[in-house]
């Protein structure tokens, strides 16, 4: 853990910092990347924290941008909600620089925090001054992670706009898929669309109860990142503030730590989940199949 | 007599607003009365899909609010059902086709041929949010036991205060075990942040997703352990007084697990 | 080292850690965070003022204080629980802020004159 400090002077010198080093060298812009789904609560903010943490662990310069306007939830995520002190409308509205509203995350020094204003609309966000800001952001970091809210009306539009790929974040169910299939759609031909499936619960997939990776993905048609198991863990890391792949053991986290290096340009197999018969599976077929 | 017309909403997607609504639907449509849904969702529908209603769709609610057709015409009567209908949302248009005054006149329009209109609200506090609760003079707050849903649901309920309507909650996807270990807020901590009256309580139950993939609403088939619970939702809605079902006391199959998982 | 920091932190020492409880500590503050449109530390910071001001005339049980925000009807208040331990029988008079008194003691005690308002401080009364 990082000796506690001011977390506000820190993030800000820092920032600032990474800009001065920037400058002298040749420009080269980071990646912006949306995460994106149409349909709500099937793990976009989860996603986004996630592989901005496993992105960071790998040395790589991470800026994480909450979209949600009125909503916004990374900060939670991410344990960052009580450092918060300014956000990006603060930044599109001129009344903070940038990196006076970057929060740094307590566990890596090269990862940091736009959070989305709470008490605002999201018609109050100026379209094309977020296009400024997210290239301004390319220009200091390596990648630019952007959490899009739910729906496809101007938050989704604000979100994108500054984009050039977009990692679509899709759940085995048919209302999912659906508003995925819509959400590629009015992405069009940009942003090379990518899929992380979430929350597939294989016992589920197993018994036919649950739509498999081959079934979403034969509608949806797009290079897969990787597949994620459904676990409570994501609960409790919810409620701690502390993403999953902080950790490097558990199934998850291997899970987000590989989509990292595919997004990273790395050659290694998208992570998947396998259906194991565990001892309680077999004991519930024997008690007549209620579980 | 003008029905009931009970928004339901949550801020944030995904907690289950549509099989909510589906569900409670359904229910009361099985206590005998004549229930209209209303997909709000312009753009993004599903309520269609989660009755397994999607091939049936002619018109929607945009062309009924633009006069290309009747109310009537675009009302999908559900066949297992006949006080069952859905109000379909367009899904090739944008959320702004619409104004709040004239959802508010759809609604009222819908109130004069049905006991109860439930409106089906999208994700997030957008244009899309503001319609869906024009119409309402009840909501139903959606959230589940996780902290973003209930900021989320705090935000919504800061919204509704705002204009007056009258609000319940429900809490969905409660699994008992994570609250009993502790990993998991319990009923009390979200009534007690949340401070509205409680409605319901639903534990996350794997039928749903089974259930929703084949477009049945679980209160229509046999046998399924959610179909009680929502059955309770319904008639509290009526106005009874309905204890609500401790689920932090396991019952004796959770024990014979519990004990299984321990050894 | 805000309030929830100092929370995990003694959870983790004492190894027995309730996410359930963490995320509620975290939602309380977060809430009244929004509702307020002040950052945490900002409202963590009210929350001491205004204990402040009140123990200047009662000693209060600085562990037991519950300050929460909450609707009610329409409108948005402030909910002070702080429980009395006893009541001071000479209230402190209301002055500007502690720090500020300190200062003129120390002031006084520099031009070797007996510090005015010696009573500030008055044995809680039993």
């Amino acid at each position: 853990m990082l000796p506690l400090r001011q977390p506000f002077d820190v993030a800000h010198d820092d920032a600032q910092a990474n800009a001065a080093q920037t400058s002298g060298a040749p420009l080269t812009l980071g990646r912006a990347i949306v995460v994106t789904s149409g349909k709500g609560g099937v793990g976009k903010t989860t996603t986004t924290a996630n592989l901005g943490v496993a992105l960071a662990k790998r040395g790589a310069k991470v800026a994480l941008v909450d979209a949600d306007v009125g909503l916004r939830n990374l900060d939670i995520l991410m344990g960052l909600e009580s450092r918060v002190r300014h956000h990006v409308l603060d930044v599109l509205e001129e009344k903070v620089e940038l990196n006076e509203a970057l929060v740094r995350d307590k566990n890596f020094p090269n990862l940091f925090l736009l959070a989305a204003a709470q008490s605002r609309e999201k018609d109050e966000v100026d379209t094309e001054s977020m296009r400024d800001l997210i290239e301004e952001l390319r220009e200091q970091f390596d990648y630019v992670l952007i959490d899009c809210p739910a729906g496809i009306e101007m938050g989704f539009t604000n979100a994108v706009v500054g984009a050039q790929e977009a990692i679509v974040v899709c759940t085995p169910e048919v209302s999912a898929v659906r508003d995925v299939d819509r959400v590629v759609g009015l992405l069009g031909n940009a942003f090379s669309p990518q899929l992380i499936i979430n929350r597939v619960r294989p016992h589920l997939v197993h018994k036919g109860k649950m739509l498999s990776v081959e079934d979403v993905n034969s509608i949806l048609r797009l290079p897969l990142l990787g597949v994620i198991a459904d676990e409570p863990d994501v609960i409790v890391s919810t409620n701690k503030g502390e993403p999953l792949a902080l950790r490097t053991d558990t199934a998850t986290a291997k899970a987000y730590h590989t989509i990292a290096a595919r997004i990273a340009g790395e050659d290694v197999p998208a992570p998947m989940v396998e259906y194991k018969e565990t001892f309680m599976d077999k004991l519930g077929s024997l008690l007549g199949g209620r579980r | 007599m003008k029905a009931r017309k009970i928004v339901l909403t949550s801020g944030k997607g995904g907690v289950g607003k549509t099989t909510a609504t589906v569900n409670i639907g359904a229910a009361l449509a099985k206590r005998g009365h004549r229930v209209i849904l209303v997909d709000t969702d312009i753009g993004l529908r599903n309520l269609d899909l989660v009755l397994g209603l999607e091939k049936r769709i002619v018109f929607d609610l945009v062309e009924v609010i633009e006069g290309r057709c009747q109310v009537r015409q675009a009302l999908i009567k559900d066949k297992r059902f006949e006080s069952l209908a859905i109000l379909p949302a367009a899904q090739t248009r944008n959320k702004d086709s619409i104004t709040e005054a004239q959802m508010a006149r759809l609604i009222d329009e819908l109130a004069d041929m049905a006991d109860y209109v439930l409106i089906d609200c999208p994700a997030g506090i957008e244009g899309g949010f503001r319609n869906a609760i024009a119409g309402a003079d009840e909501a139903i707050v959606v959230t589940t036991p996780e902290v973003s849903a209930i900021r989320d649901a705090d935000r919504v309920i800061g919204k509704l205060a705002e204009r007056s309507i009258p609000m319940r909650l429900i809490i969905n996807r409660i699994r008992p075990d994570m609250v009993r270990s502790g990993d998991m807020l319990s009923i009390d901590d979200v009534c007690e942040i949340l401070s509205i009256e409680l409605l319901g309580i639903i534990p996350d139950d794997e039928e749903i997703i089974d259930t929703t993939n084949r477009g049945e609403p679980l209160v229509l088939g046999e046998g399924y352990r959610l179909r009680g619970i929502y059955e309770k939702i319904v008639r509290r809605l009526e106005g009874d007084l309905i204890p609500f079902t401790n689920l932090d006391a396991p019952g004796f199959f959770g024990r014979l697990i519990g004990a299984l998982k321990a050894g | 080292m805000t309030f929830n920091d100092v929370f995990n932190n003694l959870n983790r020492l004492f190894g027995r850690e309730k996410s359930g409880e963490t995320a509620k500590e975290r939602l309380r503050l977060v809430l009244m965070s929004d509702h307020l449109s002040l950052a945490p530390d900002m409202v963590e910071a009210m929350k001491r003022d205004l204990v402040e001001v009140v123990s200047r005339y009662v000693e209060v049980d600085r562990d037991k204080i519950d300050v929460r925000f909450e609707h009610q009807d329409s409108v948005f208040a402030m909910l002070a629980n702080v429980p009395i331990i006893s009541v001071n029988r000479t209230p402190s008079p209301p002055a500007g802020p502690p720090r500020r008194r300190r200062r003129k003691k120390r002031l006084a005690q520099q031009n070797g004159q007996a510090p005015p308002q010696s009573t500030i401080n008055p044995a809680p009364a039993t």
